[in-house]
């Protein structure tokens, strides 16, 4: 059995950075200032969103901001990419498109 | 004056806008990182507290040296600097940029590249699965973040990086179940023949990190699929060198064959490649300086991988050609050019010793993903070879492989070995994916922001 928790371990870094909070699909993660996006939902979550051409979930793979896999979308509709985006506290983030967008079926969860 | 631009605040970049500035010159340079210095000497951000050495051992004092002379120029207002900022776009002589949301745009007379490379990708069935990593951003999140990308890794491909963020991520405390390399021993022991005679001690550092990892690590392995279920990994599976069925069960896989220059920047500029058979992919053409065009310069890993202390020399070495031809005094390049010779033998036993894995990419099943972005398989594209003919762009248009937002940088190589297996030739001979702008992806509403700055 694996554990329900996050994906990613935090090893190192925890002790004087200060909390904070976001929001991912309606719930509260805590985050440490200085996390990235990606960090900060993947250190409470297995991932960030579906694939868009499989049935497969995703959670990042460069890290650099070269392979496009770990855009997550604000609440307001604009996407932002996880691996280079620093959180901010009261972020509303969620793994697909805002309801009110046209629903092209490619970013729904199955 | 003269407008001067360099993209890419790393190694390179940083010694290219020192030598600019030495001579009074005001150089711009765009970032994509939060703070200078690039991949290898990435800064965590600001409130972290290890030390340099923790950071990056054997290299802590170039690093901060590094640091120490950018930051430098910054505070005496020698550069302009744009961090956080992405070039998209290169064409006739002005820069298109993404910064906070908002398309800027920024016009020069002469232009150095230094935009670093990343990993060098292979395929590896079930690499689609949420969990698997590049080997670089195993070292990104630890260095940059301090987190560990799952809580038991293997790490599987081949070259320097392999055994070094293996070492690192130990040392951290991270649980890491297997190193595999498939670099045979023997191929390993003809590179690193030459890399001893260049860099005695960087080779001796190596194989020192090497033996540290025991017996997690393995070379000569054959990869042979990533299990996972919906969460993830769940266990590589593979053969030793011995031809041995292995299992390592895990909850995160990174994987990596050495580096891959990053180009798409050069191409763009008008950058002439050729097919590199040592560093088995296509490089830009410059002269011994790093002179690509007129009024443009290559330097760094997006050149010739050579690694980040032949980064700093390639940026002098750009400046100074830059400055030559603006008939403005440069410094004498002779030591840096003895320097780099000497850096170019090393990096060619790298890449004899941990070669790209043509075979294992030849014989992948074909319900292997080729390409990561869109699902593509390695079957979609061998039946699309009938129809495209054997040439990348083609395959591209008629199959999406390059065609996705990575814009072919995990997908290239591997996709070129595809053509060049399935119509017997080379894969020099495949054609070079041509790159497109926007050379990364920028939101249609950064263009609505564009803020006229040329
Ligand atoms: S993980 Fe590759 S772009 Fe963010």
């Amino acid at each position: 059995m694996r554990p329900a928790a996050g994906r990613f371990v935090r090893v190192a870094e925890t002790e004087t950075r200060p909390r904070l909070t976001l929001s991912f699909d309606g719930e509260t993660v805590g985050a440490l200032e200085g996390d990235t996006v990606l960090t900060a939902l993947l250190t409470a979550r297995r991932s960030l969103r579906k694939a868009e051409f499989g049935p497969e979930r995703r959670a990042g793979f460069c890290l650099m901001g070269a392979c496009q896999d770990c855009w997550v979308w604000q609440e307001d509709g604009v996407r932002l990419q996880a691996c280079r985006t620093p959180v901010r506290e009261g972020m509303r983030l969620r793994s697909r498109a805002p309801d009110s967008w046209p629903d092209t079926g490619a970013e729904r969860p199955s | 004056m003269t407008r001067m631009l360099i993209i890419g605040a790393g190694p390179a970049g940083i010694r290219a806008a020192e030598t600019l500035v030495a001579v009074g010159l005001r150089p711009q340079i765009v970032d994509e990182g939060e703070r200078a210095g690039g991949q290898i000497y990435r800064r965590p951000p600001p409130g972290f507290t290890r030390p340099p050495r923790a950071l990056y051992g054997s290299e802590a004092d170039k690093a901060a040296a590094l640091h120490r002379t950018f930051d430098g120029l910054v505070r005496d207002g020698q550069v302009d600097h744009h961090p956080r900022a992405t070039v998209f776009a290169l064409s006739d002589g002005v820069a298109h940029i993404v910064q906070e949301g908002t398309v800027r745009r920024i016009a020069y007379d002469r232009l150095i590249l230094a935009t670093g490379a990343s990993d060098r990708l292979a395929p590896v069935p079930g690499w689609q699965a949420p969990g698997v990593y590049s080997l670089g951003a195993m070292q990104i999140a630890l260095k940059a973040q301090g987190v560990a990308l799952g809580r038991e890794l293997v790490l599987a491909g081949s070259g320097p990086l392999l055994t070094l963020v293996a070492h690192q991520l130990r040392k951290a405390g991270a649980n890491v179940a297997a190193v595999l390399d498939t670099a045979p021993l023997s191929s390993q022991a003809a590179g690193g023949a030459q890399m001893a005679l260049a860099r005695p001690r960087v080779t001796l550092r190596g194989l020192a990190v090497r033996a540290g990892l025991g017996r997690l690590y393995h070379p000569g392995a054959t990869l042979e699929r990533i299990e996972a279920d919906a969460d993830g990994p769940t266990a590589l599976h593979w053969r030793d060198a011995a031809g041995r069925a292995r299992v390592s069960s895990c909850d995160a896989v990174a994987l990596g064959w050495h580096l891959r220059a990053e180009t798409h920047l050069a191409d763009l500029a008008g950058a002439r490649f050729e097919w590199s058979p040592i560093w088995h992919q296509w490089l830009p053409v410059t002269d011994a300086m790093g002179r690509a065009g007129d009024g443009l310069y290559l330097a760094g890993d997006g050149l010739r991988l050579l690694g980040a202390d032949g980064a700093e020399i390639a940026g002098r070495l750009a400046a100074t050609a830059c400055l030559r031809d603006m008939s403005l005094p440069a410094p004498n390049p002779g030591k840096d050019l003895r320097q780099l010779a000497r850096m170019a033998w090393f990096a060619k036993g790298v890449a004899r010793a941990f070669p790209w894995p043509a075979d294992m990419v030849r014989n992948l099943p074909g319900e292997t993903m080729l390409c990561r972005c869109e699902g593509v398989t390695v079957a979609d594209a061998r039946s699309a070879l009938a129809l495209a003919g054997p040439e990348a762009n083609r395959l591209k248009a008629l199959a999406r492989v390059g065609m996705g937002r990575c814009q072919g940088r995990y997908c290239q190589l591997a996709g070129a070995e595809i053509v060049a297996d399935e119509t017997r030739r080379a894969p020099c001979e495949t054609g070079r994916l041509r790159a497109q702008p926007p050379v990364r992806p920028v939101p249609v509403s950064a263009f609505l922001q564009a803020d006229p700055d040329i």
